[in-house]
């Protein structure tokens, strides 16, 4: 099984160590990985500001770089969940059915193609999980609070493989955190506000860490963090997963 | 509407100005969402009941015009004078013409959203007829000069103080006076007065039986009730989307329909009205509206589901910290942001962009209305038309075209890490709305790409 | 083309092909039905009186409600302490100062504790909701589960007025402060006859 490794731009360009941390963990557990080294973006950036229609260069880039893997992996729900949701390619629909249909975000490769039951992985420290919302409500890595459905979790699924982390409760376990693409500009006032209620739910609870699947949440919280001198940390959950 | 153009980014910036108040207005729409979760997860078939009130919903509107011309059947059959508007001003004009024709100048009303949209209050005002909303929350909202901020709780937006102070100047309360039983008390004596001396009483619909011709209207202040038996004259006035095809899935919708909006298992009033009471007169105004067009709008069209019960709005962060006067249109929230750009796609091209795009209303929705995608597909039809914000489209084309290269986004990339390094004032500025309170993400030297050129090659 | 004309051919036109009508969907909850409607009805604010015979309630009412001086009931049995002749008014305004209203609705709802009552039963329509407190008779045998069993009673009932009443007038808008008796009924009585 050959897995392209699919790192979305921001993460490439401010969090390498997330993507490294997706290698890392990926080789750890046996999968052979490949980069392409000519990726950029999936164009989630154009599209959910109303520009979908120009984003067919990206798109065919997108073909090109990743339709020949039996795989694609990316570190971002987000992002995987645009691809499964609206890459089209006009020359190539075939290639871009089966990049639409063989793309997974990082845990939920981990827990429905490799079913790991056992991570080599050790973090003793409180950490708050954040769902990010493309993650959960579009990809469906965890139940969600609004439906009468029955509860599961991929992300807590592995984190709990972790040896000595401790994982605090939150008030609001599924809310968004005003991230939101290009809502985090436009709507600067209630993108801000809904990321600093995030944040305070986590640090009330006693949380050093904050950790999730889409680095997307966590670049908008990391901001808040620091702008008010919190000691609190974001970290990728591949962060996580490949410690110790 | 003001001339000038309200958009949703500015207003909710206002509102944030007093976070106090923005905490105080979260947390009170929150535990609302609270109590519809621990009500719907009382009921085990839920997820069932919201499968099969969306597709009886879908089926109606498939075969919407048989349902409307059985529906008037039925009604006329039953003795209730049905009338057609095709927009707001006819609707306002019919509604009018019926005070006209029995010489009324003071009419008393339940709550109706729909009067809302047609801007009823304003019209009747202008021909000199005196309305007087009968809601506790629309009384407050009308006596404060402001438009409903929510539609099941027009007054959400409102501190006890403030309507304590509006109860003050208008009622005659003591000043000071901010406890919510009596100025319940308050407006209760002051509105009996009403319903006893009104002619005419206007309501609006909840749902409507094509099978039977009754429609019913949902309160628990009893207001509509008050209004319309001591009435000589009852106007009812609903979407033409409100139909469903028999008495039986009332059983579905009433079952959803609190406990989605409030947490209620139902309204204290679920009242049927068939026939007018002997001597009695009882209109039926059917209103378009816009409607059949967002019927012809596939992508669009299953908006006309919605029940009206406030869920998305209650468990939306976005409108939660914005509040419901920030979407500048009658019905506020995600639901009336998939509904207002099809009644002017100007006025209202902001809308679809005030969302994270969360996904949270498409889950509490009763009928499953796919909200935050049509919030998506709304975006695509508003840059597409030309309505877009012209600035942002200027940057996200730089940005795709840069994104649409490998060697331009490695080059722009590099560059940006390194401005961001050695000169962050840069982009640490005023000017850039993410710094405003936020730090930027500290550059790494080498990006993740130029990492694993080094070391897995 | 008048207004009429013009919607129905616009909705005829933008239509989309027929989506099938599901199939009928009933459910019948776990849990004793009397129990479930006490302990709903006075989650809705209403109060609860058990008696064994209806004749019990005329005493029971004079001594709960020892204020009321007008008090109405279309019901023979509360003769007794209540104006029978309803039907007979013609101006509903004059039942203005009515402070207890005593009704007998078909049936109720377990999972709500809504009752159902069409106007045959309401004397006029105003009553249940002008009088200041309603008092309503429900025998224990006619408590029904759900909604989905209640419609399943009401069937095609020809009624000019009906309604499903749950407890209480009641307003939340004031700061989501719950407040009992907003322009309805204040208080809400129920007689369980077992």
């Amino acid at each position: 099984m050959t897995v392209g490794l699919f790192i979305p731009c921001y993460v490439d360009q401010f969090y390498p160590n997330a993507g490294i941390a997706t290698l890392q963990l990926l080789e750890k557990l046996g999968v052979n990985v490949v980069y392409p080294e000519n990726q950029t973006c999936c164009g989630q950036p154009m599209a959910n500001s109303g520009y979908e229609h120009l984003t067919g260069k990206c798109d065919e880039l997108f073909v090109d770089n990743f339709s020949s893997f039996d795989y694609i992996v990316a570190p971002s729900g987000s992002c995987t969940l645009h691809v499964k949701e609206h890459l089209h390619a006009h020359q190539y629909p075939e290639k871009a059915k089966h990049i639409r249909s063989h793309i997974y975000e990082l845990v939920e490769f981990l827990t429905d193609v490799l079913k790991v039951d056992k991570l080599p992985a050790r973090f003793p420290h409180k950490v708050g999980v954040h769902q990010s919302c493309h993650g959960q409500r579009g990809l469906k890595l965890s139940q969600m609070t609004e439906l009468v459905e029955p509860f599961f979790s991929k992300p807590l699924q592995l984190l709990n493989m972790v040896e000595g982390i401790e994982l605090v409760p939150l008030d609001r376990t599924d809310e968004c955190c005003g991230f939101g693409g290009t809502f985090c500009v436009a709507e600067e006032a209630v993108s801000v506000k809904m990321g600093k209620d995030r944040v305070a739910d986590h640090i009330r609870h006693g949380a050093e860490y904050i950790t999730g699947a889409d680095m997307s949440c966590l670049m908008h919280m990391e901001g808040i963090l620091r702008r008010e001198k919190s000691n609190v940390k974001v970290l990728h959950i591949a962060e996580i997963l490949n410690a110790g | 509407m003001n001339s000038e153009q309200k958009e949703h980014a500015g207003l909710a910036e206002t509102f944030n100005k007093d976070e106090d108040r923005v905490n105080w207005h979260d947390e009170t729409l929150w535990w609302i969402r609270q109590k519809r979760d621990k009500s719907a997860h009382n009921i085990p078939e839920w997820e069932t009941l919201r499968n099969t009130a969306s597709a009886i919903k879908n089926h109606v509107l498939s075969n919407l015009h048989n349902y409307l011309v059985e529906f008037e059947a039925n009604a006329k059959a039953n003795g209730i004078i049905v009338h057609w508007a095709a927009n707001a001003q006819e609707h306002n004009q019919i509604v009018h013409g019926i005070l006209k024709e029995h010489g009324i100048t003071q009419m008393v009303k339940s709550k109706s959203m729909l009067t809302e949209e047609c801007h009823l209050n304003e019209y009747l005002a202008q021909q000199g007829v005196d309305v007087i909303d009968s809601d506790l929350g629309e009384r407050i909202v009308q006596l404060a000069k402001e438009p409903p901020s929510h539609i099941v709780l027009p007054c959400i937006h409102k501190k006890k103080e403030e309507i304590g102070e509006i109860f003050h100047e208008n009622l005659g309360t003591p000043a000071g006076v901010s406890d919510p039983q009596v100025l319940t008390e308050t407006a209760r004596q002051h509105l009996r007065e009403t319903f006893l001396t009104r002619k005419v009483a206007l309501t609006g619909v909840n749902f409507a039986i094509a099978e039977t011709g009754d429609f019913v209207v949902c309160t628990n202040e009893g207001n509509a009730d008050m209004g319309a038996h001591l009435s000589d004259v009852h106007i009812a006035c609903m979407g033409i989307e409100k139909l469903i095809p028999k008495r039986r899935h009332l059983a579905i919708f009433l079952r959803l329909l609190t406990r989605s909006a409030t947490g209620q298992p139902i309204t204290t009033y679920s009242s049927h009205f068939r026939k007018p009471r002997p001597g009695q007169q009882m209109h039926l105004v059917l209103v378009d509206n816009g409607r059949s067009t967002q019927l012809g709008r596939p992508d669009f069209r299953n908006s006309l589901k919605c029940i009206r019960c406030g869920a998305c709005m209650n468990t939306c962060p976005v409108y939660r910290r914005s509040g419901g006067h920030s979407y500048h249109s009658a019905i506020a929230g995600p639901i009336g942001s998939i509904l207002a750009p099809n009644l002017d796609m100007r006025q209202y091209a902001d809308l679809p962009f005030a969302s994270t795009l969360c996904g949270s209303c498409s889950n509490v929705c009763p009928v499953k209305i796919d909200i935050h995608d049509q919030l998506y597909k709304w975006r695509q039809v508003i840059v597409k038309e030309g309505y877009g914000n012209k600035a942002k489209g200027v940057g996200l084309k730089v940005m795709n075209w840069t994104l649409s290269s490998p060697g331009a986004y490695h080059t722009a990339g590099k560059l940006g890490r390194a401005v961001m390094r050695i000169a962050p004032f840069a982009v640490n500025n005023p000017l850039n709305p993410w710094y405003k309170h936020r730090e930027m993400p500290q550059a790494p030297k080498e990006s993740f790409g130029e990492w694993y050129k080094k070391n897995r090659k | 083309m008048n207004s009429r004309e013009q919607i129905l051919a616009k909705v005829a036109a933008n239509q989309s092909a027929t989506l099938s009508l599901p199939a009928d969907v009933t459910f019948t909850p776990d849990g004793d039905v009397l129990e479930t409607f006490k302990a709903v009805a006075l989650a809705v604010g209403s109060k609860l009186f058990e008696v064994n015979q209806v004749s019990e309630i005329p005493g029971m009412i004079t001594e709960q409600f020892p204020f009321a001086k007008r008090i109405v009931s279309p019901l023979p049995e509360m003769a007794v302490i209540a104006e029978t002749d309803l039907a007979g008014i013609n101006d509903p305004h004059t039942l203005k100062d009515v402070d207890l209203a005593i009704l007998q609705p078909h049936f109720a709802v377990a999972e709500n504790s809504a009752a159902w009552i069409t106007e045959d039963r309401m004397g006029q329509r105003i009553v249940p909701f002008i009088c200041q407190h309603l008092a309503i008779i429900v025998p224990v045998q006619d408590i029904v589960a759900t909604m989905h069993q209640a419609y399943e009673r009401i069937a095609n009932a020809d009624y000019g007025f009906g309604g499903f009443i749950a407890g209480p007038s009641k307003t939340a808008d004031i700061e989501q402060s719950l407040v009992l008796g907003a322009h309805g009924p204040r208080s809400m009585t129920i007689f369980l006859v077992r």
